[in-house]
């Protein structure tokens, strides 16, 4: 199965950033592929470089940067709610003027589009939100 | 694309509470550049984002409104409206704004996007969809 | 042409549940997860929306229902209970996935 995931929410917030990564790993071992997980609304909040959670806790950011090293697996945080919510590359610092970026390693800001091409692309498009 | 598959937004989520209203429209727009089979569904609290009149001034955000109407423009002429989900919120037809599209088969003539379907239609065109996108 | 719906939210909270299930057809298969799964906890209102849903399956993340202690003795019979695993083939097995957010 060729699938798609949609991450609508931020994470520890919401648990559908949970949800997604646990549905993505087993999708993984299963032998499927993971054609494009999609970030959107708070979903893009995933993707900060800046996230310090307490050590004894799972580190979101982190375990999706792995999943996406481990499986070269595309994640794509939309540009357009990314602009909203302060999570800008080092493209995105410049053309906007600002004086940091934040992506994570293995997070690449992208336009809606993509989300639309998972749609088409794939044989399944999963959806994770509040 | 050379694949077209049919797209179903399904909108359940009242405006300006949540952005779920504003960025799934914003989606809507982008995606009609795909060239696919697309239809919006409007139901439970989602039928409150078609009530016409918003005035935004006071609340001090923007009024996005007129990207409703403008669908027809992004090549979305189908657009499903839950005659329960309506009834149940003490709204009728003559609440929603009107979206209309040209339709290049007949003359360009303006006619209605909108279809007030019953829930048991609503349940018939979601089990019909190929791609579900939910906010 | 069956359909997975998912219900993330509680249904003591949301109407979600309820709402997904005046749209689900024949064949279909309801998988709740996250809050969702507190619909399965039997004597609750819900259960009862969950006992008259004909023709559709049931079924409910292991994860997200240990992680609230609900056991199987506390849930509703005719539930399959799924793990992460189950959830991808259910997946694989119906023919779209409809999120009920």
């Amino acid at each position: 199965m060729k699938l798609g995931i949609v991450v609508l929410e931020g994470p520890y917030q919401h648990e559908a950033a949970d949800t997604a990564y646990n549905f993505a790993k087993a999708a993984l071992e299963k032998g499927h592929e993971i054609f494009r997980i999609f970030f959107y609304h708070d979903g893009v909040n995933n993707a900060t470089r800046l996230m310090v959670p307490p050590q004894d806790d799972r580190h979101i950011q982190q375990r999706w940067s792995e999943l996406a090293e481990k499986h070269n697996l595309d994640l794509v945080v939309c540009i357009a709610a990314a602009q909203r919510r302060g999570l800008l590359d080092e493209n995105e610092m410049k053309r906007q003027g600002k004086d940091a970026h934040n992506i994570a390693p293995g997070f690449r800001i992208s336009g809606l589009g993509q989300l639309i091409e998972a749609g088409v692309q794939c044989d399944r498009l999963v959806v994770f939100g509040d | 694309m050379s694949v077209v598959k049919k797209f179903l937004y399904v909108n359940r989520k009242a405006p300006h509470g949540t952005i779920y209203a504003l960025e799934s429209l914003e989606v809507v727009l982008i995606g009609a550049a795909y060239e696919q089979d697309v239809a919006l569904a409007f139901l439970d609290d989602g039928v409150f984002q078609l009530v016409k009149g918003w005035d935004t001034s006071e609340l001090g955000a923007k009024n996005f409104q007129p990207a409703y109407t403008a669908l027809g423009d992004y090549d979305v002429k189908t657009v499903y409206v839950e005659r329960e989900s309506l009834e149940e919120r003490g709204l009728s037809e003559d609440d929603l704004i009107e979206m209309t599209y040209e339709d290049e088969d007949d003359d360009f003539k303006e006619k209605s996007s909108v279809h007030i379907v019953s829930r048991e239609e609503m349940a018939k065109i979601m089990a019909e969809a190929d791609v579900i996108l939910s906010f | 042409m069956a359909t997975l719906h998912t219900v993330n939210k509680s249904p003591y909270e949301r109407n979600t549940l309820e709402s997904c299930l005046k749209h689900v057809r024949s064949g279909d298969t309801v998988l709740l997860i996250e809050d969702g799964v507190y619909a399965a906890i039997k004597g609750g209102r819900a259960a009862e929306l969950l006992a008259a849903a004909e023709g559709v399956k049931i079924a409910a993340l292991s994860a997200d229902l240990k992680a609230r202690g609900i056991g199987k003795d506390k849930m509703v019979d005719g539930i399959a209970v799924v793990d992460y695993g189950g959830f991808v083939d259910l997946v694989e097995a119906n023919d779209r996935v409809q999120a009920w957010l």
